[in-house]
């Protein structure tokens, strides 16, 4: 492996290990708040598994940094402005609707970029994301049904449902953005080249939405900035909680 | 007796099941009622006091851990719902009792977990306390509980022992993260130890419940196998015994104890812990939200049926 | 044939008192009541059981073995549900 590629394959396995723990926190922000109990436990599930992804990218980031360095300092000892996560993400729990449908985004978009990145050259890179394919179709299922019923439920469902698709849709431009990191791992067979898959996310997605009675927003407005560290306010709050007991006892175990 | 009752003790004395659709006296079906809701209840309000720390867990290793713990809080809390169903009384009826305050939860989920020591000795302790009565619970005469106790504990298995393993890491490390672990340890001891209930003497229940093999052993025989199971994980983990008073008594096989603080217990039963207020607050707070969607399902399947029909049709 | 206005039934056998029902086969019958009759007769001729229950095979929603990697594969990543993840010293090894 050349350092250039090295670097760039450390970089991303520590973007995709960002995603997967922010968007894991935020649904774990769920427990004991569902609308009943079985929600509880299916949440939860869907929320170990993104959290048990994100150890898996940041094993193999802190293998490649190989500066003794562990999945915890990933995500322990990084601040925002570090963390190169996807905006939509790191957004706030919100109500019920708002983190379906902001879960159904997500869940169609791994849908699509885990299969192409089990097809990595990559073969630790193709290793995680084909364990992760399987549990991403039971996502897309649970939140695309979802989508449906409160979408298609009643009128004040219909109309918190509608809300969250209009708030985050200007979120999702980023989720194919290329750049120059991307790009090299792209051309090199170890990436996804994610500006392919809009296209088929923007279908799958409008065609749920649109089942579900729910309006297809036009793209008026984007926000970008996740992979460069350029956050919404939401992350700094989320990682302060999330970090406080690690890092108020410098280099202790747990 | 009648020849219902006689066929019922009969059953109750050869150590036979009682089943859903078996006749079974008011008073029986009553208490099972009592004791298994109360038991849902517990394992529901303590998704709250963990819950309180997954979003602070200070390793993904135990974040994920402690999620998958609270999780088996949640499946526990409706095995036990489901179960207690069968007696004729619904989620929804139980629920309201909850929220009501007619039902009651285990007092310990009243105690604030201030540390992250606190998941530690809530899973060794809280939940070791917990195992040693659900233990016992296998045996209980009314079938679909004693079931449910024992896909239960075998499920629980590893609360304990991570638990356990958390603070002892917590011992094994810093000054502050041992002085952390002494504290949980000396905050959640006394009220682990209430969970098993009033002595024998003052309980309300507890003659009845042993007549019917509804529980299997008395309130401070099961204290008592907590006490004695929990000196040498004390000691292992170095730390200073709670309760000073504690000392081996050969003639009686066991360890003797000090006086544990009863006026402490009703009051906090009665609704003076730290949290009564806070954790029914949250259940209700949590149910209110959840309404719309619970509403938008039932119309969601009311059009979906009626699609079904016109489409038949 | 004379089964063919017959619905099928899935039959479930308590063996012994404080056991679970569980699946045993299935059964043509005209309704619930013959069912049970039935099931009485095709199950249980060498007292299988202390309890019968049955119920319509077209009340059952089955997983599908299409799901089967989307269902259970992911639990298989996740061994800390167990009590054998957490090594325990000797002198502790016992809860």
């Amino acid at each position: 492996m050349s350092d250039a590629i090295k670097a760039a394959t450390l970089e991303y396995a520590t973007r995709l290990g960002d995603d997967a723990v922010v968007l894991g926190h935020r649904i774990s922000e769920w427990v004991s708040y569902g609308p009943f109990l079985e929600e509880d436990i299916a949440y939860a599930n869907v929320s170990l598994d993104y959290v048990g992804r994100a150890r898996m990218f940041y094993t193999y980031a802190a293998e490649l940094a190989d500066d003794g360095r562990t999945e915890d300092d990933f995500a322990y000892m990084r601040s925002d402005r570090d963390y190169r996560n996807l905006l939509l993400l790191e957004m706030p729990r919100g109500d019920f609707a708002y983190s379906q449908v902001r879960q159904l985004l997500a869940d169609v978009y791994y849908s699509l970029v885990l299969p192409e990145l089990a097809k990595s050259k990559d073969e630790r890179l193709a290793a995680v994301a084909a364990k992760a394919v399987k549990e991403t179709k039971y996502h897309v299922r649970r939140s695309r049904d979802w989508v449906h019923r409160l979408g298609d439920g009643t009128e004040e469902s219909h109309k918190r449902t509608q809300k969250a698709v209009d708030q985050l849709w200007g979120y999702t431009h980023e989720m194919f953005d290329m750049d120059e990191t991307e790009q090299l791992l792209a051309d090199n067979g170890i990436g996804v080249d994610v500006s392919k898959l809009r296209d088929q996310w923007h279908k799958e997605v409008s065609a749920i939405l649109t089942e579900a009675t729910i309006t297809v927003p036009e793209d008026s407005w984007a926000v970008r900035g996740g992979r460069t560290g350029y956050h919404t306010e939401n992350l700094g709050h989320m990682l302060t909680q999330m970090q406080i007991v690690h890092r108020s006892h410098p280099g202790c175990q747990w | 007796m009648t020849p219902e009752e006689q066929n019922f003790m009969r059953k109750i004395n050869a150590e036979e099941k009682i089943e859903p659709k078996d006749w079974m006296p008011d008073a029986y079906r009553k208490n099972v009622t009592r004791q298994m809701s109360q038991h849902a209840h517990s394992e529901v309000i303590g998704m709250q006091p963990e819950g309180n720390w997954i979003t602070r867990a200070p390793s993904l290793r135990r974040k994920v851990v402690l999620l998958s713990k609270v999780q088996d809080e949640a499946g526990h809390g409706l095995y036990l719902y489901s179960a207690c169903e069968t007696l004729g009384i619904s989620r929804a009826e139980m629920i309201e009792a909850l929220q009501k305050g007619t039902a009651k939860y285990a007092s310990i989920f009243n105690y604030p977990t201030l540390t992250w020591g606190d998941v530690g000795a809530i899973g060794w302790l809280v939940d070791g306390a917990a195992i040693v009565n659900q233990v016992s619970l296998q045996r209980t005469s009314y079938g679909p509980y004693a079931r449910g106790m024992i896909r239960i504990c075998k499920e629980e298995s590893f609360h304990q022992r991570q638990g356990y393993e958390a603070l002892l890491v917590l011992a094994q490390g810093s000054p502050e993260q041992k002085q952390m672990a002494q504290d949980s340890l000396n905050r959640f001891y006394w009220p682990a130890l209430m969970m098993f209930g009033p002595h024998d003497s003052e309980s309300a229940h507890s003659a009845k419940s042993m007549e019917w093999k509804i529980k299997r052993e008395t309130n401070d025989d099961l204290r008592q196998k907590f006490i004695d199971q929990t000196v040498p994980q004390i000691e292992f983990l170095g730390l200073e015994h709670p309760d000073p008073a504690i000392k081996w008594n050969e003639e009686r096989g066991h360890y003797d104890h000090g006086d544990i603080d009863w006026e402490e217990f009703y009051s906090v039963i009665n609704g003076n812990g730290h949290c009564n207020r806070q954790r029914i607050e949250h259940h209700v707070a949590a149910h209110e939200e959840g309404a719309w969607v619970r509403d938008a399902i039932t119309a969601y399947n009311d059009k979906k049926n009626a699609n079904k029909i016109k489409n038949v049709a | 044939m004379t089964t063919e206005k017959l619905e099928l039934f899935e039959v479930f056998i308590r063996s012994k008192r404080g056991l679970d029902h569980k699946h045993v086969g299935s059964l043509h019958a005209e309704d619930h009541a013959q069912a049970l009759e039935y099931a009485r007769d095709c199950y249980t001729r060498r007292s299988e059981g202390v309890s019968i229950w049955v119920m319509k095979s077209n009340d059952i929603c089955a997983s599908q073995e299409d799901d089967a990697e989307s269902f259970y594969d992911p639990s298989d990543d996740k061994p800390y549900r167990h009590a054998t993840y957490y090594v325990l010293p000797d002198p502790v090894n016992n809860m």
